[in-house]
């Protein structure tokens, strides 16, 4: 593959320990006990300092005024409707680039034509572009001054500054997630199984359904729940398109800006917390998969 | 079998697989409308203004500067990254120590936390009255809406880059190699020097360079700490969003053309470096 390893495949592909058996002591091959204490003790500081510390700091600042103060701040109606938002905006992005993942995959992993390595490198190009250009590209297009702005406001169809306009930057953002992980895995897989469905009269539905979709599912729902993390915590693209109206473009990212530069520290961490607690919640789902997917590489080789 | 199907097809090799060209067709349609189209809707904004235009728009001082800091900053984080990202992936790759698992899951935690998130929390620590920044201040240190405080936040966004891509490498790495050095009398450290660090050496490059291209375009994180003030701490994402604010379309494609052509750049670089490491693998 080449580009971006955004979000690289798993790297712990077995399921033992990724330390190696004891060996013997050698001088050469063993590090010395104070330069082993020393590693962790800088590797643990450094993470400590660098990850643990915000994301504690988001709950500790959310909570700061009580318990109260912090429910309050969740569930008040801006609040809701930014969470509605998020939901509604990922909703629609995440199944689209779904459906896009499992036709590149197919059509990539499955045959043999000229300009694939071109095809590839374009469906990885949305992870080499900046956020901010990713909202702009859309401005450009269909904002007030854009290619076909004028044209669509004429027709009374309004992207920039409306919910459409949240949902195309977002597809923008997360469009390789899926595709990514599922051409190397579909590669791997290798046409064989499905060769011998459709020889014995399976249609493609039937084949791409019973043959194809197990053996990549784990892998699809990996791909999935980082397109979707990333589709509700994206700031910088959707920051651009939303024009930042209260209650109709403001997903929850969007809101945090909102209310932290109100000096709303409190109602700005309670909404962050939510997003942090997404955060959290993606990381175990993607060491269990992970997991489960070190599992069956071992199965199968 | 394969010289003869790749002399007999024109431009797809034949199968009994169906579907071909109803995945092909909507993943190419997709992928205009929602890329390529927009991309190119980009590249062609600036030509209003013409190549004099185009020039004194991308060489104003306050985009120069913002430039010079966005690459700048990105340079100097994606360093520090490089040294503890290598000391994270050795000490995950090589040694055992309690929770271990947890450690290495968070690492991924840049990649899932939102960037506002990320943003804001770092902008609280590191204020003046916040709990790293209070234990600066006296020392006469500001972070939160200096410079500095962007390189904090480009270091928090990168650090997975490098952890993830020097990792797999490292434990990949073949063992005996090292005992052979070893059995010719090499120290611990000589074996790291001259054996271990020239083939982790491409992944470590690659990783910087991730580290680096994405620190370039970073924007929620950063904006929060950053204190935005124009020649001195404005990133060059942040004068794009300012320019549209304004409604100069075309000042701020022209901006972007900077940016997405050094990031082309630099995934060219990144490419070969990971062919580079690839041959590098198969050497080994």
């Amino acid at each position: 593959m080449n580009a971006e390893t955004s979000f690289a495949m798993p790297t712990d592909i077995q399921p033992e320990s990724k330390v190696a058996a004891p060996r013997p002591v050698n001088t050469g091959t063993a590090d010395p006990a104070w330069a082993k204490l020393l590693l962790i003790g800088a590797a643990l500081a450094f993470m400590a300092l660098m990850l643990v510390l915000p994301l504690v700091a988001v709950f500790v600042e959310a909570l700061r005024d009580g318990i109260g103060k912090y429910l309050s701040a969740v569930s008040n109606r801006e609040a809701w409707s930014a969470i509605r938002l998020t939901l509604i905006v990922a909703g629609i992005a995440v199944p689209l680039n779904l459906v896009f993942g499992l036709c590149a995959a197919w059509s990539i992993a499955k045959f043999e034509f000229r300009g694939k390595s071109l095809l590839i490198t374009f469906i990885d190009l949305p992870f080499s572009v900046s956020p901010v250009i990713s909202g702009l590209i859309y401005v450009l297009l269909y904002g007030a001054h854009g290619w076909f702005g004028p044209t669509l406001a004429a027709m009374g169809i309004k992207v920039i500054f409306t919910v459409a306009g949240l949902v195309l930057a977002t597809i923008f953002v997360t469009f390789p997630f899926v595709a990514r992980e599922l051409i190397p895995l579909m590669q791997e897989q290798g046409t064989e199984e499905e060769e011998a469905a459709v020889s014995l009269g399976a249609n493609g539905f039937q084949t791409f359904f019973r043959v194809t979709l197990p053996n990549v599912a784990w892998g699809l729902l990996y791909g999935v729940l980082l397109c979707n993390a990333r589709a509700m915590g994206e700031f910088g693209a959707v920051s651009v398109v939303s024009g930042h109206i209260r209650g109709q473009t403001n997903t929850m990212p969007l809101h945090v800006e909102i209310l932290y530069n109100e000096y709303d520290f409190v109602g700005a961490f309670a909404v962050a917390s939510l997003l942090a607690l997404l955060a959290l919640v993606t990381l175990v789902g993607k060491s269990i998969l992970e997991w489960r997917m070190g599992q069956r590489l071992s199965r199968g080789h | 079998m394969t010289a003869v199907a790749a002399r007999t097809y024109a431009w797809k090799r034949p199968s009994v697989l169906p579907g071909f060209n109803l995945t092909l067709g909507y993943s190419l349609v997709y992928l205009s409308i929602i890329v390529l189209l927009p991309l190119a809707a980009l590249l062609l904004r600036p030509t209003e203004l013409g190549l004099d235009g185009f020039w004194t728009a991308v060489t104003a001082p306050r985009v120069i500067a913002s430039l010079k800091l966005s690459f700048g900053a990105s340079a100097v984080a994606a360093l520090v990254n490089c040294a503890f990202g290598l000391i994270v992936a050795w000490v995950l790759a090589r040694y055992d120590f309690p929770l271990k698992r947890l450690v290495d899951a968070l690492v991924d935690l840049p990649f899932a936390l939102p960037t506002a998130v990320a943003g804001i929390a770092l902008t609280s620590l590191y204020a003046p009255n916040g709990w790293i920044g209070s234990l600066l201040a006296p020392l006469g240190i500001k972070v939160a809406f200096t410079p500095i405080g962007i390189v904090i936040a480009l270091i928090f966004i990168g650090l997975p880059f490098v952890v993830r891509t020097v990792q797999p490498v490292l434990l990949d790495l073949d063992r005996e190699v090292e005992d052979a050095a070893a059995s010719l009398g090499a120290t611990r450290w000589q074996n790291f020097r001259m054996v271990i660090l020239p083939s982790i050496f491409p992944a470590l490059l690659t990783g910087l360079a991730l580290a680096f291209a994405r620190a370039v375009g970073e924007y929620g994180s950063v904006i929060f700490i950053a204190g935005n003030m124009p020649m001195k701490s404005e990133i060059a994402p942040l004068l794009i969003v300012t320019k549209l604010e304004q409604y100069d379309y075309a000042g701020a494609a022209a901006i972007a053309v900077v940016m997405l052509i050094a990031s082309f750049l630099m995934l060219l670089v990144i490419n070969l470096l990971q062919r580079w490491a690839r041959r590098h693998e198969d050497r080994g």
